[in-house]
C-alpha cells in the first residue's frame, strides 16, 4: 500500500501534543499559578440517607481567614442542570448519598482549607438507606417518584411468545456486573474566577465545556455570554468528567463570587474516587429460544441498572444498554425490558462504553451458554447469527452499509489461532504435570457510534474552520482532547480536506468564548460526527481559497496573502457548519423504533490466558482483537485507543472491585482499588478492519468506547475453557476460582 | 514537620536517643503514604539517608552482613546475595515495582513490621539476625523474635536497625522456594508469601525443612509443626498432606480487603504440598 503523505488521513502521525506532554510542558489545571487564589475544600455528608439537622462551626477556629460558601449564597437555582435538575449543587436538608456536598470552604492555604472541614460539625437525622437494586425495586422506601425508577424502556420486535413456541432449546441466564472507577491519571480539578466585567470563568479538567456552561448559567442566573468555560489540558476522563465537573465548577465559582478571589478546587484521589461517578452496576437476565441448528428464535431480556442517588445520565446509559442488549445478532422476536433505579449511593454516570459493557457481558456469556447447551462451538454460533448487511435489528433498523461483524470475527479467529489453541489447551489441561490450566475465550460486539436515536439532531452540533489575517488556520470545536488524540485527528482531517500539510493547521483551545457548541466529547462521536463537520467546514474554506487564489496556497505566506481578501478587513474568516440530519434516518422516541444509530462499529476479541494450578492467579497470555472502525484516521492512535480500552476491560474482568458497604466506597484509593499495571497487561495483537461509513469523515466510525465493551465476557469464557467453571459475574478473582475448586473437590 | 539529618551512625543514635518519638526515615516508601494523608503533620522525622556505613553489603567469615539502608534494588542485584541467599534476592525483586525497589530499604521494611513484608519469609528461613544499636550499645535479635505483632517490633526506645546478618548455609539445600502471591503482577501487597528450604539425606529422608509464610498471621511464621513432622521421614503424598494439615497450627489467616481466609489457607497448603513433592512450581 502506498504511504499517505505525511500529516494526512490514514497516517500514524505523531500527536500534536506529544512534545509538550513528553517534556512536562503541558499545563494541567493544578499547574496554573493564580495569584491570590483560595483553595477550596468540600464538606460532605457522612451518612447515606436522612436529613441535616444542624451545621455548627467551631468558634475556636479562625474562620475570618476562610470564605465559606453555602446553599444560601447561590444566586440562581440550587441544582446542577444536566438531563434532569434533581441534583443539588449544595445540600441544605435532604441527604441522598454519602459524600454529598454540603458547603465549600476556601482558604489561601490548601492544608488549612481541609483543616477547616474538621472544625465543622454536622448533626443528622438518619434514615434507613436503600442500598441495592433489590432494595430499590422492593420499594419499601421511595427515593424517587412512585417506584424508585429513573427511567424505563421497552423494545419489542416480532412476538416473543410465538418465538418460544417452536424452540428446540430454551436457555436462561442471569449476569451481574459491578461498579467500575474511571481511574483517569489526573484527578478532578477546576479553577474559577470572576472577570472585571462580571463574567464567571471556569477553567479545568473536563470533557464537555458546554455542559458545564449550561449548568453554570442556571446556578448563577446569568446570561450565557457571562459564563465562560475553558478546557485545560486534561489527563484522561473516560466519561468520569462528563457531568461531575459541573458540580466542581459550581462550587469553585460560588466561592470565587463570594470571596472576590480566584479559587482552585482540586480533588485528591480519595475524594475523587469516593464522591464522583462510576460505571452503573447491572443485573441482566436472558431467556433465549434457539433451534437445534443454532438459530436464535426469540430473546427475552431484562436489564436493571443501579443509578445511585441522582439521575445524571443514567437514563441515556440505560437506553444505550437496552439498544445493545441483543448483542450483534439477528433474531426475529425480541423483547427488552429495562430500568434504572435509585439507591442511596453516589450517583453513577458516564464511563466508556456507557451501558454497552453491561449489555455485552451478558449477551456474550449467554451465547456461550447457548453454544454449550447445543454442543456447538460458540464462535460457530456467533457466525450463524451475526449481523450483516440487510439485517433488521431489534428496533427495526435495516443495516445498509459498513457491517464488519463477520469480517472481524473471521480475522480474529484466524490471527489468534483460536481453533488450534482450543485443541492444544484441552490436551495441556488433561496432562498432570503442568503448572497451569490454559484457556482461550472469544467475544463479539457492536457499538452504535454517536448519540442515540434523534440525539444528534437535537444536539445540532456546530464546528468551524477559520483563516486568520496572519494566514493561520484553526479548527474550532468544543470537542476536548482527553488524551485520546482528538486534536491530532482534527488537524489531519482538516488538512486532508484542504489539501495542506497538517503542520499548517492548529486546533483552538475548547473555550466557550472562542469555539461553537459542537456538543459533548462523548459517545464515540468526536472523530465521526465532529470530524465530519470539520471536513465540511474545511471544504468551505478550500472553495473560497480556490476562488480567491486559484488554488490552496501551500505555505503560510501564501495563506496570509489569500487571507487579505477572504478576511475582508476582519481579524479572521470563519467557516462554520452544523450537523444535518440524513433524510433516511428516522427515530421514534416513544416506541423506540427506527435508526437507533447512524452506523455501528464492530469488534471481535480472543483472550488467551492461563490459571495457576497452585494459586489460581490468572495470567493473560495474549489478546487478539479485530475492530471495524470504518477508517483509521490515525492508525497509531487508533491502536493505542484499542489497547487502552482493552486493558481497562481486562481490569474490570479480573481485578477491579469497588467495595461498597453502607453506600460508601470503602476502597477509594489506588492502593486498594486495583487497576492493571503494565506488568498485568498482556501483549496485544490489534487488527484494524475498515468497512467505510459513507457519512463519516473518510469513512471513519466511532472507536473510543468499543474496546471497553467486549473483553470481559471473553475473559470469563477463557477461564471456563481453562478450569471448567462458569462465572456469571466479575471480577473473576483467584479467591472465586479457588472456592469453585474447593466446592467441586477437584484435586490439582 | 521537623527533619533531623544525622551524618553518621553515631550522630543518628545520639539524635534518636534525645528524640525517641521521632520517625526514622530509611527509604520513605511507607512514610510517604502517611505523609500525604497529613498523619505526619507536626511529627519529627529522623532522616537516615546520610548514614553511609549502614548502606553496604559485606561478607564476613560466618555470613553476609546487609546494612539496613541497602535498597531492594541493591539486594536483588548483589552477586553475594544472589549466590548465597537467592530467596532474599527473589523477595527483593517482588517488592512493589522498580520505583519502590530503588527507594525502599531492607531495614525500613523490617522496622515497618507489616504482616505482609515481602522479605520476611526469606529472612525467616535463612534464620537471620537483626543487629540493633542504641546509645547503650549493640545487640543481635533473632529474626523470628523481632516482631511483637502487627506493625510492632521488639526494638527498645532509641534503638535503630544497623544491619541484618544472614549466616551462610552449611550445605546447599536440595530444593528452595520463594513465592509471593499478590493481588496483581506488580505494586501489590501479598495475600500469602512462602519461602522454603529443604535438605534431604542420601537415605532420601528429610534432614531439615524450613518453611515460612507471610501475611498468614500477625507476623511472619515458620511452620514449626510441619517442619518437625517431616524431619527424618521420606517425602510422599501422605506425608505432604499431613504437613498441610499441620500448617494451621502455626498460622491463622484472616479475611480482609485483599483476600479470604479460605484462599490464603488453601493456596498456602498448595504451595507447601507442591514444595514437598517437588511437582511443578518449585525451583
Amino acid at each position: 500500500m502506498p504511504r499517505p503523505p505525511a500529516g494526512k488521513v490514514g497516517a500514524g502521525v505523531a500527536r500534536v501534543d506529544a512534545a509538550l506532554k513528553l517534556t512536562g510542558g503541558a499545563k494541567y489545571i493544578d499547574d496554573y499559578r493564580l495569584p491570590g487564589c483560595l483553595h477550596g475544600a468540600t464538606l460532605r455528608t457522612a451518612i447515606a440517607h436522612g436529613r441535616i439537622r444542624k451545621v455548627s462551626f467551631d468558634p475556636a477556629f479562625p474562620w475570618d481567614q476562610c470564605c465559606v460558601a453555602r446553599a444560601a449564597d447561590i444566586p440562581g437555582a440550587n441544582n446542577v442542570l444536566f438531563i434532569e435538575a434533581d441534583q443539588p449543587l449544595l445540600t441544605e436538608d435532604k441527604v441522598m448519598h454519602p459524600m454529598q456536598p454540603i458547603l465549600v470552604v476556601g482558604h489561601p492555604d490548601r492544608a488549612q482549607a481541609y483543616e477547616a472541614l474538621k472544625h465543622i460539625t454536622v448533626e443528622y437525622e438518619e434514615e434507613e438507606p436503600v442500598l441495592t437494586i433489590a432494595e430499590s425495586l422492593a420499594g419499601k422506601k421511595l427515593l424517587r417518584g412512585e417506584d424508585n425508577v429513573f427511567k424505563k424502556f421497552l423494545i419489542e420486535k416480532g412476538s416473543v411468545e410465538e418465538g418460544f413456541a417452536p424452540a428446540d432449546r430454551v436457555v436462561e441466564g442471569e449476569y451481574r456486573v459491578p461498579h467500575q472507577e474511571q481511574a483517569y491519571i489526573e484527578n478532578h480539578g477546576i479553577a474559577a474566577w470572576v472577570e472585571k466585567d462580571g463574567t464567571i470563568t471556569a477553567h479545568g479538567s473536563l470533557q464537555c465545556p458546554y455542559y458545564v456552561h449550561k449548568a453554570l448559567v442556571k446556578i448563577f442566573a446569568r446570561p450565557p455570554e457571562q459564563i465562560r468555560v475553558i478546557n485545560a489540558v486534561t489527563g484522561g476522563a473516560f466519561g468520569g468528567k462528563e457531568d461531575y465537573p459541573s458540580l466542581i465548577a459550581g462550587h469553585a465559582a460560588l466561592l470565587a463570587l463570594k470571596s472576590g478571589r480566584p479559587v482552585k478546587l482540586i480533588y485528591d484521589r480519595h475524594e475523587d474516587m469516593a464522591a464522583t461517578t462510576k460505571r452503573h452496576p447491572a443485573v441482566v437476565r436472558h431467556r433465549t429460544a434457539v433451534s437445534r441448528d443454532g438459530r436464535l428464535l426469540a430473546q427475552d431480556l431484562v436489564i436493571i441498572m443501579d443509578g445511585g442517588a441522582f439521575a445524571t445520565c443514567s437514563g441515556v446509559v440505560l437506553s444505550r444498554g437496552t439498544l445493545h442488549a441483543t448483542g450483534p445478532y439477528e433474531c426475529p422476536n425480541v423483547r427488552v425490558r429495562s430500568s434504572v433505579v435509585a439507591t442511596n449511593t453516589p450517583p453513577n454516570g458516564a464511563f466508556r462504553g456507557f451501558g454497552v459493557p453491561q449489555a455485552i457481558f451478558a449477551a456474550e456469556l449467554q451465547m456461550e451458554r447457548i453454544a454449550a447447551a447445543l454442543g456447538l462451538d460458540s464462535v460457530e454460533l456467533r457466525r450463524r447469527n451475526a449481523w450483516k448487511v440487510g439485517t433488521v435489528t431489534s428496533t427495526g433498523q435495516v443495516l445498509k452499509e459498513s457491517v464488519g461483524a463477520l469480517k472481524c470475527l473471521e480475522l480474529c479467529v484466524q490471527k489468534s489461532g483460536y481453533t488450534r489453541k482450543r485443541k492444544e489447551y484441552a490436551a495441556w489441561n488433561r496432562s498432570k504435570g503442568k503448572p497451569t490450566w490454559r484457556g482461550i475465550g472469544f467475544a463479539l460486539c457492536h457499538h452504535g457510534a454517536g448519540f442515540t436515536g434523534s440525539g444528534e439532531v437535537m444536539l445540532a452540533s456546530r464546528a468551524a474552520v477559520s483563516l486568520a489575517k496572519d494566514g493561520r488556520i484553526k479548527v474550532l470545536a468544543a470537542a476536548t482532547d482527553l488524551g485520546q488524540g482528538a486534536a491530532t485527528v482534527f488537524t489531519q482531517i482538516a488538512a486532508q480536506a484542504l489539501g495542506l500539510p497538517a503542520a499548517l493547521v492548529e486546533v483552538e483551545v475548547p473555550d466557550t468564548a472562542l469555539v461553537p457548541n459542537s456538543g459533548p466529547t462523548v459517545a464515540s462521536r468526536t472523530t465521526m460526527v465532529i470530524g465530519r463537520l470539520i471536513e465540511r467546514a474545511a471544504a468551505g474554506l478550500k472553495a473560497e481559497l480556490v476562488k480567491a487564489a486559484g488554488r490552496v496556497p501551500q505555505d503560510r505566506a501564501g495563506l496570509r496573502k489569500a487571507a487579505r481578501s477572504l478576511c475582508d478587513g476582519g481579524p479572521a474568516r470563519r467557516f462554520e457548519v452544523q450537523y444535518e440530519k440524513p433524510e433516511d434516518i428516522t427515530w421514534d422516541d416513544q416506541l423506540y423504533r427506527g435508526e437507533a444509530y447512524g452506523v455501528f462499529s464492530y469488534a471481535a476479541v480472543a483472550v488467551d490466558l492461563e490459571v495457576d494450578r497452585l494459586t489460581y492467579e490468572v495470567k493473560l497470555r495474549k489478546v487478539t482483537t479485530a475492530q471495524d472502525i470504518g477508517k483509521a484516521i490515525n492508525p497509531v492512535l487508533a491502536k493505542g485507543q484499542i489497547m487502552g480500552g482493552t486493558a481497562q476491560a481486562l481490569g474490570w474482568a479480573l481485578l477491579e472491585y469497588a467495595d461498597f458497604r453502607g453506600g460508601w466506597m470503602r476502597n477509594s484509593q489506588l492502593t486498594n482499588y486495583l487497576i492493571p499495571t503494565f506488568a498485568d497487561t498482556p501483549p496485544m495483537d490489534v487488527l484494524l478492519v475498515e468497512e467505510p461509513y459513507s457519512r463519516g469523515p473518510y469513512g471513519a466510525k466511532g472507536l473510543g468506547e468499543m474496546p471497553m465493551d467486549l473483553s470481559a465476557p471473553a475473559v470469563v469464557a477463557a477461564v471456563h475453557d481453562a478450569t471448567g467453571f462458569w462465572f456469571d459475574s466479575i471480577p473473576v478473582l483467584p479467591e472465586r476460582i479457588c472456592a469453585e475448586f474447593i466446592k467441586a473437590e477437584r484435586p490439582l | 514537620m521537623t527533619v533531623l539529618r544525622p551524618r553518621d551512625a553515631a550522630e543518628a543514635v545520639a539524635l534518636y536517643a534525645a528524640r525517641p518519638a521521632a520517625l526514622p526515615l530509611a527509604g520513605g516508601t511507607d512514610l510517604l503514604v502517611l505523609w500525604t494523608t497529613g498523619a505526619l503533620n507536626g511529627r519529627t522525622v529522623l532522616d537516615l539517608s546520610g548514614v553511609k556505613e549502614w548502606r553496604s553489603i559485606r561478607k564476613t567469615v560466618t555470613g553476609l552482613s546487609i546494612g539496613s539502608l541497602a535498597t531492594h534494588a541493591e539486594l536483588r542485584g548483589d552477586p553475594a546475595v544472589r549466590r548465597e541467599f537467592p530467596l532474599l534476592a527473589a523477595a527483593a525483586a517482588a517488592v512493589g515495582a522498580e520505583q519502590i525497589q530503588n527507594r525502599g530499604t531492607l531495614g525500613g521494611n523490617i522496622a515497618n513490621a507489616s504482616p505482609a513484608g515481602d522479605a520476611f519469609p526469606a529472612l525467616a528461613v535463612y534464620e537471620a539476625a537483626v543487629v540493633a544499636v542504641s546509645r547503650k550499645g549493640q545487640r543481635s535479635i533473632p529474626f523470628c523474635e523481632f516482631f511483637a505483632g502487627v506493625k510492632k517490633t521488639n526494638l527498645a526506645p532509641g534503638e535503630l536497625i544497623a544491619s541484618v546478618v544472614l549466616p551462610y548455609l552449611e550445605t546447599r539445600p536440595r530444593r528452595q522456594l520463594f513465592r509471593k502471591v499478590g493481588t496483581r503482577a506488580a505494586m501489590s501487597i501479598s495475600k500469602t508469601a512462602a519461602a522454603g528450604l529443604l535438605w534431604v539425606g542420601p537415605d532420601r529422608r528429610v534432614r531439615e525443612l524450613r518453611f515460612a509464610l507471610g501475611s498468614m498471621a500477625p507476623t511472619v511464621r515458620r511452620l514449626r509443626a510441619a517442619e518437625g513432622l517431616v524431619k527424618g521421614k521420606r517425602l510422599g503424598r501422605e506425608l505432604a498432606a499431613e504437613a498441610c494439615e499441620l500448617l494451621r497450627r502455626d498460622v491463622s489467616p484472616i479475611e480482609d480487603a485483599r483476600s479470604t481466609a479460605e484462599y490464603r489457607l488453601h493456596v498456602s497448603q498448595n504451595l507447601l504440598a507442591d514444595f514437598l513433592l517437588g511437582t511443578q512450581g518449585s525451583h
